[in-house]
């Protein structure tokens, strides 16, 4: 508890002073909002680094669960080598963030790569991916939807608890398909879209790995993969600016658990939860 | 006709999820002018030699690199094991002061990204003279040791919350002291959750990246994948055999975790905060 709590104090404290890591703690000089200041209205690569990182968890985040809704739905009946199936399936949420997967990545989607390759075979000359300010965060993108296993166990879990006979009632007053998925699967899901939404939002908005062994750990080309936590890091172990750095984790922190709430203030509106009394 | 649809979907599916590692798997076998040449999945001529190429690429052998991983990891293990156990014990079981309070503030840090907390920790352990020091695993194993991993604490204090009682009384008329009682009830019986915890500790330690990015500054001192980083520095076309071939090998015990825990690692953490 100590190692967590009173270090956070501490960079509450360091984030108004210009602490450096050089310069003992004893020395550092109070500079008041600076450090916010600077933050908020002199430094183009910190906004740089939020539109970058909200871009990825918006469209990164929505699509690896609508993936994993999908695949779980398939998988949710039961026929020989189903266990395998989702094994398989779950194997990227283990591998994939990590250093080697990332490496695999960049060499799949640069100019010479196999996805070009494959690109090739329909006539198309695709763009150098990685290389490419314009793609560069999509090919991150893809990696974290390639890793939609996870969302997908919890999902199949959910699945399963839907009783049966509310399918069987809806079949009964003519339902088809499409009407039984919006109508009694969604609804009966949603507590579970709900879980995974939270857990992945905030997973997204701190992807690191990736984004560090695609541009060498300077978040190009052109800051394109800048994420905030790579940017955290430049500021703070490379440039060794420890309190600005403090400052934007404690902006980050404030920023996460504000985006929580009102997660849970909307869910509110469409989270339906079987045990619940009428409102 | 729709079974046979959906299976043929579902194989579709796989067969593009899969690709990326069985490329890397191809990959890694191809000599450096395949690499070049042929994007394809299997390489034309088995060649084993990138693995040696890469093991000596750096001036520290991959080997040291393993070891420090390993070393890393299974310490983390224990460590994790051992403090969040009590940890979790105290919590479902002892009374002391302001118990409420401090399970809440350690579940409030579950949410704390680890990337907001390595800052003023960083500061705290330099402090200390840790940062660099002798021996620079220390910032990276002493937290593990304190029960830090909130997450572990709280799904061994949701598991002894399903031991019965009943059996703590047993042993305390039978003249258990609060420390029998964990020994001889709650120790043998929490193993599903202590396996569970090793084997997640160890898988995210073994894949974690930042923090052993941030502590460990000399070569010989580095883990798999701080040294894996060392290969995209060096641009030249001769390294992706060797890079591909350290790649591989590094997943190799994180893919021999899945293949003996499978049921486990797939039902086991994701759905347990489903369970009431």
């Amino acid at each position: 508890m100590g190692i967590t709590a009173i270090p956070m104090l501490v960079s509450l404290y360091l984030s108004f002073t210009d602490y450096d890591v050089l310069t003992p703690l004893s020395e550092v000089q109070w500079v008041g909002w600076t450090n916010y200041r600077q933050m908020f209205t002199a430094d183009p690569s910190y906004w740089h680094a939020v539109t970058v990182t909200l871009s990825f968890a918006l469209i990164a985040v929505p699509l690896k669960l609508a993936a994993a809704l999908g695949v779980a739905l398939l998988l949710n009946r039961s026929f020989r080598g189903v266990g395998v199936f989702r094994g398989l399936f779950y194997l990227p949420s283990l591998l994939g963030g990590s250093v080697a997967l990332a490496i695999v990545w960049v060499s799949m989607f640069n100019r010479e790569g196999a996805f070009n390759s494959f690109l090739a075979l329909f006539g198309v000359q695709g763009a150098p991916w990685v290389n490419d300010p314009r793609w560069a965060l999509e090919t991150l993108m893809v990696l974290a939807i390639w890793q939609f296993g996870a969302p997908m166990v919890i999902f199949l879990a959910g699945l399963k608890q839907v009783p049966i006979e509310l399918y069987e009632a809806a079949a009964v007053d003519g339902a088809g398909a499409w009407r039984r998925f919006r109508n009694v699967t969604l609804p009966m899901l949603s507590p579970v879209i709900f879980f995974n939404l939270v857990l992945e939002t905030i997973n997204g908005f701190q992807g690191f790995t990736s984004a560090f062994v695609l541009s060498n750990g300077e978040g190009g080309p052109v800051d394109s993969t800048l994420m905030y936590t790579l940017n955290l890091y430049i500021k703070g172990f490379v440039e060794f600016r420890m309190g600005y750095a403090s400052a934007m984790a404690w902006v980050f922190l404030v920023a996460i658990a504000l985006i929580t709430v009102v997660l849970f203030t909307t869910g509110r509106f469409w989270v339906h939860y079987s045990d619940a009394e009428e409102r | 006709m729709k079974r046979r649809l959906r299976i043929l979907m579902l194989i579709a599916i796989l067969a593009v999820v899969l690709y990326p590692l069985l490329w890397m798997v191809g990959t890694s076998f191809k000599s450096q002018s395949e690499i070049a040449n042929n994007v394809g999945l299997l390489p034309r001529d088995f060649t084993p030699g990138n693995f040696a190429a890469g093991w000596g690429n750096f001036d520290v052998s991959f080997g040291r690199f393993f070891l420090n991983s390993a070393m890393v990891a299974l310490l983390t293990v224990v460590g994790n094991a051992v403090s969040c156990l009590l940890a979790a014990y105290a919590f479902a079981r002892l009374r002391f002061p302001l118990r409420g309070a401090w399970f809440a503030v350690m579940i409030g840090t579950l949410l704390l990204p680890g990337h907001v907390l390595i800052i003023p920790q960083y500061i705290l352990f330099r402090s200390f003279g840790w940062v660099g020091g002798d021996w620079p695993y220390l910032p990276l194993l002493v937290p593990q040791f304190l029960a830090t991993e909130a997450f572990f604490v709280f799904l061994m204090v949701q598991f002894m919350r399903g031991i019965p009682r009943e059996l703590d009384e047993a042993a305390k008329i039978d003249g258990a002291s609060p420390y029998g009682v964990f020994r001889h009830v709650i120790l043998p019986l929490s193993r599903p959750a202590l396996v569970t915890t090793a084997i997640f500790s160890f898988i995210w330690t073994w894949n974690d990246f930042f923090r052993q990015l941030v502590y460990l500054s000399d070569l010989k001192d580095y883990t798999v994948p701080v040294a894996l980083t060392l290969f995209i520095d060096s641009t030249s076309v001769s390294a992706v055999g060797p890079m591909f071939a350290m790649a591989l090998l590094s997943l190799v015990p994180v893919f021999l975790f899945f293949v003996a825990f499978q049921r486990m690692l797939v039902e086991g953490i994701n759905t347990s905060g489903l369970k009431g």
